[in-house]
């Protein structure tokens, strides 16, 4: 009982609200990251160095009042946010921390396929928030979301079968243990499947140059124009656990999870100081410092672009990639 | 005109005298309901502290004269426009530098189209389509064009003079550049452009009445006296709610 | 012709344009401008422009204040190039009356503009690129506009509405080691110049968002009457400063940028070009400036004598035209008219964004540079 109920339970509520406490510091990151980029202060009046603008933002989006359109579609206009959210964080549930079970709710054998199979429901509540608003700049956005998700959903997800070749596993955890016995991060045995996946999740989570679904300076704000308060704040929460769920993807499949730089060579041994989890956060932070940089840096593809990049482009790399990895491991 | 007078007039208040026939000559000019005119000469006066020391309204001002060349050789664009086109040319002015013709306005697109196709002229770039008002006149406007030639790089204004119902060409097919400012014509002045592709009006709402850049049109409406004075605005009300015939007044007063 | 053709398949749709109107309230049109468009999915295929909703009436205001006065309204109209609109109306002011700019001035005022052609560059430089996605180009771009609203402060106590020009020269000389600021902004400049290239001049996004968008041939372009860089970015070799000098321009040297291509992509590289080229000018001027007075002789109540003129200056977004009226009796002008190059320019907007996507019609609104306050007046 205790075992089986009580602690996965703990657990499940520690996550939660260690995720929702990251993201609101994640949008303060990102408001500072930025403003330095563009050699700005950015949040400063809200404690020292504006560090509780994290607390008082989500404030501010809960006490707002929450609109419906006269004319929306009232219930899937509700669902909508919940929908984006949910899955969001439901991935969580197989993502290790650490190697031994404490620091995980689960490992399902089928870890990975889970991850790819609930992040897909995401996108639903990106279209049916677009859809359910009734109204013209979210629908446009709507119809540019789905055609993104699906396209890159196939590139990603066609190159992460290159790495499961590899390890032979869909567990997360099985497929950290494989870098450690191998003594070597993916990222260097299969760069290019780093790449294609960093690339298409940033399609997948509307990030810039990807962000078409919620371009402002196009579509006004794209498929949450029309919501407020704190049906906004969900699709805002949901933006941004699914920038970490990809950021511990990458750094599971291709950095080694909670584990140390190079733990092959001893030299570098006393780097294990840390406890494991210090490190999987580390290592999560520096690729949302990543998202973020590329967002302040570079300008936003066209849709058409877009389009043609994930279907020219990255899906064509993955099925070569996919090829080269079979026959390189049924060769050696 | 004593200027001197005037030009001290308008020190004194700042937007008394700047249209003189406007201010003084419209209530006196236009027919109207007795209910409106009761309240326009209120309207006009109760902002001024003081009345306009003349009475009687000034004499309109005569139309520009163009100083005519004096003995000075015309350009090649204007002997060859006056060579091509027989007949068209009314009248060649220069002033500080700029040579304008002023043709008539049932030649304009003959003369227009031979501008833009002449090796001489070779007319290809419309700078401007404007208007001026002058009211007391026969034909009241002044449609003026601004040409250059981006190859030959000299410029030409050609001047059309026109009454209210007089139509005026559209010269769009011509030089696209003019749809627009055409459009602007139309709004601001109320000339009567015809065989324009999509005549409506552009800086003002569409349901606007009135053309602002007429020069009788009415520097102050209700909204001014509102700001101003509200006391003066509601008197204006209570007259016209007294004779009955609010909606007309308001209409008068804005439209004019 | 009653019978409908018969369909090829049973899977046809019947689809529909769907009309959507960006503005007044969006964020990339750059104020109050509003665009109907018309898509076929997200492919524009028609577009309409509504303008006129800060239509303020300055050319009707200004036939009723006097000659003076109406500088200060002219600041009101492209207000990102306030200076630029001065000269404007002062030269043609003193075209009317014939009144001798000193040297001085001439040059004084040739610095200004092109200062105020940098801020105004700086401005659709950010902006533009904001519109695009590329955001701390628009931060980078403002940073560098408050030096030249800082010199202008410091020139006539004004950031933005300077009214820095009178009939027949200049208010006011410079305040003393003024011209050394302004010299050690124009180094400062070209280095920031560089960063913004290195952002995106060879950014393979930039390229591909702007490369062969909105592209437009000599001839239309001249047909259609766009002015500035968008008539230059044709290929069309048409600067007021070369072709009809004014200020002190016959005695600067300097060249006109012109594109290859007619696509926004080259409009942008004009406009960076011509950075380089406005702080080559203010080098020179600044450098060169004359001793000398910085008033002509000026009666002292301005009424010229009867008689009509246009006269056009290079503003930072093109041919700036003023026609002006006297009649010669009153001390205001009888008719005053702007020629505002963003209206001209935005004319050629739904040629633009024809046949082109949703994303794109930001993109061009950016690459003719409007101001609301010139286009609505």
């Amino acid at each position: 009982m205790l075992e089986t109920v009580v602690v996965p339970l703990l657990k499940i509520a520690v996550l939660l609200n260690a995720v929702l406490v990251a993201v609101t510091f994640l949008v303060l990151m990102e408001r500072k990251v930025i403003a330095w980029a563009q050699s700005r202060l950015g949040p400063m009046r809200v404690g020292p160095y504006g560090i509780l603008q994290a607390i008082a933002d989500p404030i501010k989006l809960i006490l707002k009042e929450d609109i419906t359109p006269a004319k929306a579609d009232k219930y899937v206009f509700t669902l909508a946010p919940i929908m984006s959210l949910v899955p969001a964080l439901v991935v969580f549930a197989v993502v290790p921390f650490g190697p031994d079970p404490l620091y995980y709710v689960s490992d399902i054998n089928v870890g990975l396929l889970f991850i790819i199979s609930v992040t897909s429901i995401g996108v639903y509540g990106i279209i049916l928030g677009g859809w359910a608003s009734n109204s013209k700049y979210p629908l446009l956005a709507s119809l540019r979301a789905s055609a993104q998700l699906i396209s890159y959903e196939i590139a990603v997800t066609m190159t992460l079968v290159s790495v499961i070749l590899t390890t032979g596993t869909l567990s997360l955890v099985g497929i950290v243990e494989a870098q450690r016995e191998g003594g070597l991060w993916f990222a260097f045995v299969q760069p290019v499947a780093l790449m294609l996946v960093f690339i298409g999740g940033l399609a997948e989570t509307n990030r810039a140059p990807f962000d078409l679904p919620e371009a402002e300076t196009e579509l006004t704000g794209g498929f949450h124009t029309e919501y407020s308060g704190m049906r906004f704040s969900l699709f805002f929460l949901a933006e941004y656990a699914n920038m970490i769920v990809i950021s511990a993807i990458v750094v599971i499949m291709f950095f080694g999870g909670w584990l140390a730089p190079f733990p092959n060579v001893p030299a570098l041994a006393f780097l294990g100081f840390l406890p494991p989890w210090v490190w999987f956060i580390g290592k999560i932070f520096l690729f949302l410092y990543v998202f973020i940089w590329i967002r302040a840096t570079l300008p936003r593809y066209r849709y058409d672009q877009l389009m043609g990049l994930g279907w020219k482009v990255l899906i064509p790399i993955a099925i070569g990639n996919l090829v080269v990895t079979g026959i390189l491991k049924v060769a050696f | 005109m004593a200027d001197e007078t005037k030009s001290q007039s308008q020190e004194s208040g700042q937007g008394g005298a700047d249209t003189p026939p406007d201010a003084s000559a419209r209530p006196a000019a236009d027919p109207k309901k007795p209910a409106a005119a009761a309240a326009k000469p209120a309207a006009a006066a109760k902002p001024r502290p003081k009345p306009k020391p003349k009475a009687p309204p000034e004499p309109p001002k005569a139309p520009e004269d163009q100083a005519p060349p004096e003995g000075a050789e015309l350009p090649a664009t204007v002997t060859a426009v006056q060579d091509g086109v027989s007949g068209a040319v009314q009248q060649v002015s220069f002033w500080v530098g700029d040579w304008t013709i002023i043709v008539s306005a049932e030649r304009l697109l003959d003369v227009m189209r031979f501008l833009k196709a002449d090796a001489a002229t070779l007319f290809d770039y419309c700078s401007d389509v404007t208007a001026a008002d002058w009211p007391p006149r026969e034909k009241r406007f002044d449609v003026v064009y601004c040409l250059y030639s981006t190859r030959l790089r000299h410029r030409l204004r050609v001047k059309v003079r026109v009454d209210e119902k007089d139509p005026v060409e559209s010269v769009t097919a011509l030089w696209p550049a003019a749809d627009w400012l055409e459009r602007e014509v139309y709004d601001q002045f109320g000339i009567n452009i015809v065989n324009h592709p999509d005549l409506r009006r552009i800086l003002m709402p569409e349901q606007w009445q009135g053309y602002p850049q007429r020069k009788d049109y009415p520097l102050e409406g209700p909204g001014e006296l509102l700001m101003e004075s509200p006391q003066d605005w509601l008197r204006v009300r209570n007259i016209a709610d007294e004779a009955g015939a609010v909606a007309d007044a308001d209409a008068e007063i804005e439209i004019e | 012709m009653t019978l409908e053709a018969p369909r090829t398949s049973t899977t046809q749709f019947d689809t529909d344009e769907l009309v959507i109107n960006m503005g007044p309230q969006h964020p990339s049109t750059h104020g109050v401008l509003r665009v109907v468009l018309k898509l076929d999915g997200e492919r524009v295929i028609d577009a309409d422009c509504v303008i006129g909703y800060i239509h303020r009436g300055i050319e009707k205001l200004s036939e009723n204040r006097d000659w003076t006065q109406i500088i200060l309204l002219t600041d009101r109209m492209d207000y990102v190039a306030a200076a630029t609109n001065n000269l404007g109306y002062c030269q043609t002011v003193e075209k009317l009356m014939q009144i001798e700019v000193p040297r001085r001035a001439r040059y004084l005022r040739t610095v200004l503009a092109e200062l105020q052609r940098i801020a105004s560059h700086c401005l659709w430089l950010g902006t533009h690129a904001m519109d695009i996605g590329a955001m701390t180009v628009l931060l980078y771009a403002f940073r560098e506009r408050e030096f030249v609203l800082d010199l202008f402060e410091e020139f006539c106590g004004a950031r933005l509405t300077y009214n820095a020009m009178r009939i027949g020269g200049l208010p006011l000389d410079i305040p003393p080691g003024w011209d050394k600021k302004v010299l050690s902004f124009c180094e400062l400049m070209e280095g920031k110049l560089n960063d913004y290239e290195m952002l995106l001049t060879n950014n393979r996004i930039w390229l591909k968002r702007t490369r062969d968008v909105g592209v437009i041939g000599a001839e239309e372009a001249i047909g259609l009457g766009l002015c500035g860089p968008p008539l230059r970015g044709s290929g069309v070799p048409r600067d007021l400063r070369k072709d009809e000098p004014y200020a002190a321009y016959d005695e600067m040297e300097f060249n006109v940028p012109l594109g290859t291509r007619g696509d926004t992509y080259d409009r942008y590289l004009i406009r960076m070009d011509e950075f380089r080229e406005s702080i080559r000018i203010i080098r020179q001027a600044v450098e060169g400036l004359p001793e000398g007075p910085i008033m002509g002789k000026v009666p002292r109540l301005i009424k010229p004598p009867a008689g009509e003129t246009y006269h056009a200056i290079e503003s930072p977004k093109g041919e700036l035209g003023y026609f002006i009226v006297s009649d010669g009796k009153s001390t205001n002008p009888y008719r005053f008219r702007v020629r505002p190059p963003s209206f001209c320019n935005l004319q050629g907007l739904k040629r633009l964004v024809t046949g082109h996507l949703v994303a794109d019609v930001v993109a061009l609104i950016g690459t003719i540079d409007i101001v609301l306050g010139e286009v609505d007046r």
